[in-house]
């Protein structure tokens, strides 16, 4: 088994306000990895600082053993909903066109093999019928899965997805993970930042649990304790233990 | 309309003025569709009105006011940014700072050079006085201009789409907001002469606007966007020549008149029509 990413003692601040310290985990190739905490604990931070979209004030992050900048290509990212302007001028089998980009580099154009391979990633989400629509006519879950089909198209080695199942529909959200679960048996390692704890269990190999700093790291059942998850959600929960409820 | 067409077969100036506004229709129409998809309509007022001092610079050292005009408008662009990146000061704030300084450094400049009626012209445009020299650079820039959005076309959608995968994959997002930006300078200077600093604006949006309400497609919203610029160039030409009237002014309410057809009547997002459709359904379901 080889190494997909490797952190070591990431620190991420926002103008010197900490938002992570100290992060240390390592994940293999072929696993499905979640990545929960509460809110605000840093969890889109994490995500963005292995994409290298924001600076890290301390620490060493290797993807498949190499810097962040020399894979750029090998990792598709999908990004939270809220992010996109949904009234561009755009349709959704061109959307997912994009995703064709990164390898074409400068000057390129996409062409018919291009095309093609975007309606098929299109198919692999059930979302073909609507490949000529603009893409604010679609629900939050086919929008979602359409972000998916562009990351498909990408043919990466590694997925980030922030918040895919948030406001998302039970059949998309279905489609999402059985999706998820095939480029994982395929040997592609995948990045979900998520906050439902009850699905968590079924949907994930690993969890990465965090709360400003690392909790645990590692198989579900190891992380999915309650000792372990209660260090991470003590403030949420800090009125249970004053009602008489220890967790 | 017989005269004007006449009178462009007679006269070298009006085919000057027509060739001339034709490009800067064409370029504005362009740029505008990324300047507004961008949400960056008040960035090109900014910088339209941020060339003045440029071009005041310009005349007194006696160089091509291209030069000067790129250069403070850039610099300007450069030094919103800076600002709003590096304070809690919001970027439109930002913007109505600085766009607003250098446009009051251009009035005094111009004041000092003692020339009130380039002044009139530089702010309200005046076609018909093209001198050969102005529509060459028009040219020019129509070239520059239409060459690098071809090359950069998809890195223009995907900055514009979604600049965080685009950043993810390694593009600059940063580098193409630079170079947009000067692209924007040079498009403002190209049509200093047919609409003039104030309405230069007019000329970024409303076309871009238009087409926005016809199309759900990058770039059949970019053609109609040219098509749109260059029949109200050429329409507000003929007022203007007719009727002298200020260049600028006529063809600017041309192109609103355009953005207002579009506004009511566009096939799917078009006022009348969604209010048809709706009136439609209910009668449907009435019945
Ligand atoms: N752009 C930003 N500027 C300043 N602080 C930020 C910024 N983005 C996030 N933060 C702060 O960093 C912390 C972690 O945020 P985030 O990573 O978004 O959490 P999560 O995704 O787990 O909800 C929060 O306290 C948040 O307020
Ligand atoms: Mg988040």
């Amino acid at each position: 088994m080889k190494m997909a990413l490797s952190v070591n003692d990431l620190h991420v601040s926002y103008y010197g306000n900490e938002a992570i310290t100290n992060v240390n985990f390592t994940i293999e190739k072929g696993n499905l990895v979640g990545i929960i905490g509460p809110n605000g604990a840093g969890k889109s931070t994490l995500l963005k600082a292995l994409l290298g979209l924001i600076p890290i004030d301390k620490g060493n992050i290797r993807i498949c053993g190499k810097q962040v900048y020399e894979t750029r290509k090998k990792v598709a990212y999908v990004p939270q909903r809220n992010d996109i302007d949904w009234d561009f001028p755009i349709t959704v089998v061109d959307s997912v066109l994009i995703g064709t980009y990164p390898k074409l580099g400068l000057f390129k154009r996409p062409k018919k093999k291009e095309k093609e391979w975007a309606y098929e990633c299109l198919q692999q989400v059930h979302m073909e019928d609507f490949a000529h629509r603009q893409i604010g006519e679609l629900s939050g879950g086919q929008q979602q899965r359409v972000f998916l089909a562009r990351a498909l198209a990408q043919q990466s080695d590694l997925f980030f997805l922030d918040e895919p199942f948030v406001g998302v529909d039970v059949s998309s959200e279905k489609t999402i993970i059985n999706v998820l679960k095939e480029l994982r048996d395929e040997g592609k390692t995948v990045f979900v930042v998520h906050h439902d704890l009850s699905k968590a269990h079924s949907y994930f190999d690993q969890l990465v649990l965090i709360n400003k700093e690392l909790i645990e790291c590692g198989e579900v059942e190891s992380v999915f304790r309650p000792e372990v998850m209660a260090k991470a959600y003590k403030d949420q929960f800090s009125f249970l233990n004053e009602v008489g409820i220890n967790v | 309309m017989i005269d004007f067409i006449e009178a462009i077969g007679q006269y070298e100036y009006l085919q000057k003025a027509l060739l001339t506004s034709i490009m800067v229709g064409i370029i504005c129409g362009v740029i505008g569709c990324f300047i507004i998809l961008r949400g960056m309509a008040l960035m090109g007022d900014a910088i339209s009105h941020a060339v003045l001092p440029g071009v005041a610079i310009s005349y007194m050292i006696g160089i091509n006011f291209f030069f000067g005009a790129v250069l403070t408008g850039v610099l300007t662009a450069i030094g919103i940014g800076f600002v709003s990146q590096n304070s809690r000061i919001k970027h439109d704030t930002s913007i109505g700072i600085l766009f607003t300084a250098a446009f009051a450094l251009g009035i005094i400049l111009i004041t000092i050079m003692k020339s009130s009626t380039d002044l009139y012209h530089i702010l309200f445009g005046n076609v018909l006085a093209v001198k050969p020299s102005d529509m060459w650079l028009t040219l020019v820039i129509g070239i520059i201009v239409l060459l690098t959005v071809y090359l950069f076309y998809k890195e223009l959608l995907v900055t514009s789409f979604d600049p965080t995968m685009a950043q993810a994959y390694g593009l600059s997002t940063k580098m193409i907001h630079y170079a947009l930006m000067t692209l924007l300078t040079m498009v403002t200077v190209a049509s200093l002469q047919t609409v003039g600093i104030v309405l230069v604006v007019a000329m970024l949006i409303t076309p871009a606007a238009t087409a926005y309400l016809l199309t759900d497609r990058l770039w059949i919203m970019i053609f109609l966007s040219s098509a749109v610029g260059v029949i109200s160039s050429v329409i507000g030409l003929y007022f203007s020549f007719t009727y002298n009237l200020a260049s600028g002014a006529t063809i600017v309410l041309i192109a609103t008149l355009l953005f207002t057809i579009a506004f009511f009547f566009s096939p799917k997002y078009g006022l009348v029509w969604r209010w048809i459709k709706v009136k439609r359904k209910r009668s449907a379901l009435a019945d």
